[in-house]
């Protein structure tokens, strides 16, 4: 049980207040005080596989670009390509050095064909802010609207028909990774089909003032859907359950997407980006080590940092790891040299100075249910 | 507030000693099960085992987090809770009844006098956590 004692204040979403008179349980995340737990993790993460759950995620950070050169930009900075993009659809993407290690994970939006918006993840805001205003030519304008943005995930099965009942529009036809404009509970916003919980579900970007109206007419509304407040611990299960990387855990600045697996977010033939040259570098010479799921024999849960070996000899470290509420063992994500990635693997896990069996699996962990097209 | 029941004694790591005899039963306090959340693992010593008062003898782990276990008292363990492999979250659940999870023979009975009263730590805990 850790105490956070770094002086800078934590930072707060709008909804700060809400949480804390649900009861919920505050923790220092990335700068950000923000909810770990309402009810219970296990709890709440079953709550999002079986029915709908509702999370605060306006720690996120949104950066819009605008402008007859946005779409340059975005191509620039981004390793996906976002040139057959449609308005209203939305790309998983990765910003990277030129020496090819991930500055950020991000979803970007096309608003319009000169105004995009990068979703990124909240510990990364002043980063990103900086990079990529400092790695963006022509006319292209930046704004961070983090502030103002507030963002609430409304994910699993009883989703789409809770949202559907108080939308202005009809979400059935929202496709997986696409958006519209509408309002819901009469707050006006973005409405996407997009998650992080490998449950089907949108995202819903509102004005921050908006933010506990729109939490609460969804608590009330959901009611006898069963809904819960999700906090971080939840969403970090079904997450991990999924094999969805989480930066600062599982990527950062010094992995590279191939090997954390994100290659089919790399486009090279789309022309010149930020990392390309050792994107592809790494490309012709091998990966070296690659990002696996593995499970364990027994409960003992693997951690960030603890060591993988392979026949008693050092092959990786564990990157993220738990006990999944939904596959009911513990589990968890880790660099491996290559030839030890393959599924079936045997590997152990070095936990307080002892081996413990794991083996590498096939990822998702748990099936996904996210809406296909 | 959490429960500390009156006849139990307490260590300032949040494990609750039940003394019987010559024995010592041994669990984590509601307030510590509260403040660790979902239980999914617990490392406990084999049968035999000699533990030392306030030394570590196991571990709790849940889904968030890792956390030692201290020993109220020394002695051998005599008992281990052979369900929590198998049911983990009765340490949340019952953390005083079904999720014990050793029993000692203590060498030093005047170990067990000088923990912690319920008085204390209610003490103790009032107040922090939240």
């Amino acid at each position: 049980m850790t105490d956070d004692h770094s002086a800078t204040p934590l930072k707060r979403t709008p909804l700060r207040e809400v949480h804390v008179k649900a009861g919920a349980k505050m923790v220092p995340f990335g700068g950000w005080d923000m909810p770990v737990q309402y009810t219970g993790i296990i709890d709440e993460h079953r709550t999002v596989r079986s029915a709908v759950g509702l999370f605060d995620i306006s720690h996120m950070g949104e950066l819009e670009v605008r402008g007859p050169d946005a779409l340059a930009a975005v191509q620039r900075l981004c390793t996906n390509d976002a040139s057959g993009l449609h308005d209203g659809q939305v790309q998983y993407a990765a910003l990277c050095y030129p020496e090819g290690g991930i500055v950020d994970d991000l979803t970007v939006y096309r608003l319009a064909a000169d105004h995009y918006m990068l979703v990124v993840n909240a510990s990364n805001i002043d980063k990103d802010w900086a990079w990529v205003t400092s790695h963006s030519e022509g006319r292209a304008e930046w704004s961070n609207v983090s502030e103002q943005t507030a963002l609430l995930a409304v994910q699993g099965p009883r989703a789409e028909g809770l949202v559907g009942r108080l939308a202005d529009r009809d979400v059935t036809g929202i496709d997986y990774y696409h958006f519209v404009r509408g309002t819901v509970a009469g707050v006006a916003g973005i409405i996407s089909r997009t998650g992080y919980t490998g449950e089907d579900g949108f995202e819903l970007y509102v004005p921050a003032a908006r933010a506990e109206a729109l939490w609460t007419a969804l608590i009330e509304a959901g009611r006898a859907d069963g809904i819960k407040p999700i906090g971080l611990g939840a969403r970090d299960t079904l997450r991990l359950e999924m094999k969805y990387a989480l930066y600062g855990n599982d990527i950062d600045e010094t992995s590279n997407p191939l090997e954390a697996g994100l290659g089919w977010v790399v486009k090279p033939a789309k022309g010149d980006f930020l990392g390309r040259g050792a994107i592809e570098a790494m490309r012709r010479t091998g990966v070296p080590r690659k990002l696996v799921g593995f499970e364990m024999a027994e409960r003992a849960v693997p951690r960030h940092g603890y060591r993988l070996l392979a026949d008693g000899h050092p092959v990786g470290v564990v990157t993220s790891g738990s006990f999944g509420p939904s596959v009911e063992r513990s589990i968890g994500m880790g660099y491996v040299a290559a030839p030890h990635a393959a599924v079936g693997t045997a590997l152990t896990v070095e936990i307080r100075g002892a081996q413990h069996a794991a083996r590498v699996v096939k990822t998702p962990f748990h099936p996904s249910h996210t809406k296909k097209a | 507030m959490a429960n500390v029941p009156a006849e139990l004694k307490y260590t300032r790591e949040h494990e609750w000693a039940k003394v019987e005899g010559d024995r010592a039963r041994v669990g984590i306090t509601a307030f510590a099960q509260e403040q660790l959340g979902d239980v999914v693992f617990v490392e406990l010593p084999k049968v035999g085992a000699k533990v030392t008062a306030l030394k570590t003898f196991g571990v709790v782990e849940s889904v968030k987090a890792v956390s030692d276990l201290f020993a109220p008292v020394s002695g051998e363990v005599v008992e281990v809770n052979a369900e929590l492999p198998r049911r983990p979250e009765v340490v949340n659940s019952d953390p005083y009844g079904a999720g014990w999870m050793l029993v000692i023979r203590m060498s030093d009975p005047k170990e067990a006098a000088a923990l912690m009263s319920a008085a204390d730590y209610e003490k103790l805990t009032a107040g922090a956590g939240h």
